[in-house]
């Protein structure tokens, strides 16, 4: 009865979000005020709904239900319960019945919680994200429905593909869906906001938390992937430019973009049509995204539920919401006032400069991710790689980091620079002083990495500038919150630049007892050994990795093979071993056995690699997500808040 | 806004997105690499026998004047042993056909030829995909189809079908 | 979405099947270095842009298919008997296309891939700095 009830629930969650969706429209034209007292109760019943349905679809995977089809297809009784439970995401159904979970619970929290627009914008806001719920609604209930019953009950389950039972992508794509599709709100926002034209700055403080919120999760999700990808792939690449990484990025670019613009409208009223148009991108290319990868536009094999039906569904509804947008935004936003003006050289000024090349960014990663189409279509295949992205996208990121360091110093409408001729000196002289040392010490490196590093040098000192002087008990959060992510870029850029000039590479066939010398280490290969994992066999190496300073550490690369499942071809993985050090990461991979002309396989590939600063990235990832999340919890007011009931107990307590 | 047909421009740019998404799943992308190397001379190569009893192969022995057919094969694809079929009913017609296999053991292309028949008149050994990747060639079983002179007509990729075969003997007649 | 990336992977080369596979070692050159580090310096360089033919998205220079092995065993081959990175990138585009190198050459067909990026930069520029004129003249509609 599980699956049964989980289907009737998102029936009617769907027929409540038509509910909203009708009620809010009729509202917005008659004015009938009990019509509107519909909206928010119909919102958070559709949140609460779906995410029972989804609750469900766990229950179902945990109890290794094998009469649901979704269940037998992806999972097992034999799996760990942790992977029973990651296994309900880990689809393509799954994964939809959370998107639209994520995306209906948002609409709940706006309705219980958003106080500070004006009520006809906020049912406009709710009948928007109710609309984005009626289409993913029917697509999954038409094309994509978790809770179908198979005929006859499998003894158990196929999915017991080991190599999806990883910690990492249990819980990756979950924190990036968060991400795309909290976008969705602050959509929805601009479309309430664009039909009552009420665009100013209370519109753009309801959504500016929204915005902070979803961007954390993309930052935490890309950085999280990169890292996966860097131990799991064997040859510490750590991003690749690919189309499926690609269309992560972007909506991240869109959200960067966005966070500042609507800054600009919240503080000063100004630039408020490009607020609302970066709103309608951001879910956009979310949803891109997901439709990219979904109907296997670009990843042509085994990617998973290549479905040209679904495709085609997702097309349809992306056409009708993104058109649908666009096309209010063309129409409403020429009645919508500019706003204030600003000069050149002010916090405004800088700001449109980093949209405008964030922008450009995010246009060109699009550009290249799907340009190979369009040459297709005139006759020639190519490939867009990081040669294309490094030398088109890395200039213009490099500016960005020079306006970031201006920005937060210049002052909002017209400076006059002082403060930042003031603070500049120093900034300057620790790019100067990075770049010499580089130039004198660092031999040959290349323009875009030493150029990286010298910005990464000016933005660390520049981005700490705003504090100087500063009583920084006093220092609002929103302010702490920008310096730790613009000094996590400089922390990530400086991390990218000195892996890609310094990296040291050594690719041997060595024979236990050899030495290996790479960077400052002495890695002694020991020997091999055969190792029983619970669903597969594996060589696993052993070195010893000794410093300069004589301290030695040992590292166990292994060589894995998992046996073929259901008749499939036995698979091999490699589990690099990786030695974090202050100044970088030791990595190491074992490859395959090298026959001698004997015979004998008495030597091992052996893929060793110094990495200086490659956990810097991360870090600086990191870093973005804590400033990030800083700055929400300073907007969103949460402190003031839990401030203000404090001090209203305090004064309780006194009260006689 | 001053401007009004640049609030436009987004649904413009969106219409073009969707121009291309509509066009790839309409058609869906060629997913194998065609070689470049079509109505090019042989590459030069001089492969040695990849296992006893059979000549190597010269590219200089291809251009006799007969047109031929120089199969991309190897022991260890599955795909390959589908083919044998068509390649000997090739060789039944009179076609004459070369080998090159790729990343082989001679103990086991041996195997190969006992099970699944021996149409080649040669066979060189590739060890290392360089004449495979001089000619273009991006997987096995592919086959190429040489004209007197040594110069590559044509290349088929994927297992060579039944229904090809009187086709590929009717072009091979034709280059004579 | 990465998971997608990585399930190609796993599907891809990095974890081929075994059975589909030859059973020769790789090429001397395909997991060992040039001596000279300039040479071997060029060769990682031309193999980073390189794409792998029968992977996913994945360039030669990383990844354990055995043709690409074979290819870096080619370039390597190449680059030590002093032909130039240049010279061996034009004799794989006339084999297999640009296709296989990752950094698209500029001609008619990808004329607007790399022009696109600057054009729009132009025009954002044009239109944004079009608002700062007008917003430095006047001030006094500032305070409307």
């Amino acid at each position: 009865m599980i699956a049964e009830l989980g289907l009737a629930l998102l029936w009617i969650a769907a027929a409540l979000a038509c509910l909203s969706l009708v009620a809010g429209a009729l509202y917005l034209r008659g004015g009938q005020k009990d019509l509107a007292a519909l909206v928010r109760p119909a919102s958070v019943a559709q949140g609460v709904l779906t995410a029972t349905a989804f609750g469900l679809l766990i229950a179902l995977f945990v109890r290794s239900d094998m009469s649901v089809e979704l269940v037998a297809r992806n999972s097992n009784s034999l799996k760990p319960m942790i992977f029973k439970i990651a296994g309900t995401w880990g689809n393509h159904e799954g994964s939809m019945l959370l998107w639209l979970t994520i995306l209906t619970l948002s609409g709940a929290l706006i309705a219980l919680f958003e106080k500070r627009l004006r009520e006809d914008t906020l049912i406009a806001t709710l009948s928007a994200q109710a609309a984005l719920g009626l289409g993913f609604f029917a697509f999954l209930i038409f094309s994509s429905n978790p809770f179908n019953r198979l005929p006859v009950a499998p003894p158990d389950g196929q999915g017991l593909n080991p190599l999806l039972q990883d910690i990492g992508l249990a819980f990756h794509p979950p924190t990036l869906y968060v991400g795309y599709v909290g976008l969705s709100v602050a959509f929805s926002f601009a479309v309430g906001a664009l039909i009552t034209r009420e665009i100013g700055p209370a519109f753009a403080r309801a959504m500016r938390p929204w915005v902070l919120f979803s961007w954390i999760f993309l930052t935490i999700g890309i950085t999280a992937g990169s890292y996966w990808a860097y131990y799991e792939l064997g040859w510490g690449g750590w991003w690749f430019w690919d189309p499926v990484e690609n269309v992560s990025l972007i909506p991240w670019l869109a959200g960067a973009a966005l966070l500042h613009s609507v800054a600009v409208t919240a503080t000063r009223n100004a630039l408020r049509a490009w607020t609302v148009m970066l709103a309608v991108i951001g879910f956009s290319m979310s949803m891109v995204g997901t439709f990219i990868v979904r109907s296997g536009l670009l990843t042509s094999v085994h990617s998973f539920a290549v479905d040209p039906e679904r495709g085609t569904f997702l097309l349809v509804l992306m056409a009708i919401y993104i058109g649908g947008a666009l096309t209010l935004f063309a129409l409403r936003a020429g009645s919508v006032a500019e706003g204030k003006k600003f000069a050149l050289l002010s916090r405004e000024g800088a700001l449109v400069i980093n949209n405008l090349l964030l922008t450009t960014i995010l246009a060109l990663v699009l550009l290249g991710t799907l340009y190979p189409i369009v040459a297709e279509a005139m006759g020639e295949k190519i490939s867009v790689g990081p040669p294309y992205y490094n030398r088109v996208a890395g200039p213009l990121a490099l500016i960005l980091c020079l306006v970031m360091v201006a920005g937060p110093l210049l002052g909002w409408r017209k400076d006059d620079g002082k403060k930042l001729w003031s603070r500049l000196p120093l900034a300057i002289f620790a790019g100067a002083a990075v770049l010499f040392a580089l130039i004198l010490f660092g031999g040959k490196v290349g323009i875009l990495p030493l150029l990286g590093m010298t910005v990464a040098g000016v933005v660390a000192v520049a981005s700490l500038a705003p504090l100087w002087g500063r009583n920084l008990r006093r220092t609002p959060l929103p302010t702490w919150g920008m310096v730790v992510a613009h000094f996590g870029v400089a922390v990530c850029l400086a991390g990218m630049g000195a892996e890609s000039a310094f990296i040291k590479e050594r690719l041997v066939a060595a024979a236990p007892g050899d030495v290996i010398k790479v960077g400052d280490f002495a890695v002694k290969f020991v020997g091999v050994k055969p190792v029983a994992g619970p669903n597969f066999t594996s060589i696993e190496g052993t070195l010893v990795a000794t410093t300069s300073g004589g301290q030695s550490f040992t590292m166990r690369p292994e060589a894995r093979t998992f046996p073929g499942l259901m008749g499939t071809a036995p698979t091999e993985t490699n589990e690099a071993a990786l030695l974090t050090r202050p100044g970088g990461q030791l990595y190491a991979v074992l490859g395959q056995p090298v026959t001698s002309d004997d015979g004998i396989a008495d030597r091992y590939q052996i893929r060793l690699w110094w990495k200086p600063l490659v956990w810097w990235i991360w870090l600086g990832g990191g870093l973005i997500a804590l400033g990030a999340t800083l700055s929400m919890l300073g907007r969103a007011q949460l402190l003031a808040i839990w401030r203000a009931r404090r001090h209203r107990k305090s004064q309780e307590r006194f009260a006689p | 806004m001053t401007n009004r047909w640049v609030l436009f421009v987004p649904l413009a740019i969106m219409g073009l997105l969707f121009g291309a998404f509509i066009y790839r799943l309409v058609t869906p992308a060629e997913t194998l690499i065609q070689s470049q190397w079509i109505d090019k001379p042989m590459p030069l190569f001089d492969l040695p026998p990849a296992t006893a009893g059979v000549a190597g192969l010269k590219s200089s022995q291809l251009a006799d004047g007969k047109p031929r057919l120089v199969n991309v094969f190897a022991s260890w694809c599955i795909p390959c042993r589908a083919e044998a079929p068509q390649l000997e009913a090739l060789k039944a017609a009179g076609v004459p056909i070369d080998g090159i296999a790729i990343r082989d053991r001679p103990e086991d292309v041996a195997m190969f030829l006992r099970e699944y028949g021996n149409p080649f008149d040669r066979i060189g050994s590739d060890m290392q995909s360089s004449v495979q990747i001089a000619l273009g060639s991006s997987g096995v079983p592919e086959t190429f189809l040489i004209d007197g002179k040594g110069v590559i007509r044509e290349q088929i990729q994927g297992v060579i079908l039944a229904e090809q075969v009187p086709e590929i003997v009717a072009k091979l007649e034709a280059m004579k | 979405m990465r998971l997608m990336l990585v399930l190609l992977g796993l599907l891809g080369a990095f974890a081929a099947p075994l059975a589909a596979q030859d059973r020769l070692p790789p090429a001397p050159y395909a997991y060992e270095q040039l001596r000279d580090p300039a040479k071997e310096a060029r060769a990682k360089a031309l193999m980073e842009e390189l794409r792998c033919l029968v992977c996913q998205g994945q360039s030669i220079a990383d990844s354990d298919a055995p043709l690409a092995g074979d290819m870096r065993h080619e370039v390597r081959s190449k680059i030590a008997a002093g032909e130039s990175p240049d010279e061996i990138k034009a004799w794989l585009v006339a084999r297999y296309g640009n296709w296989v190198s990752y950094d698209p050459p500029f001609d008619g067909a990808t004329a607007f891939l790399w022009l696109g990026p600057l054009l729009f930069l132009l025009l954002g520029g044009w239109l944004a700095f079009g608002r700062f004129r007008r917003g430095a003249s006047d001030d006094a509609e500032d305070s409307a």
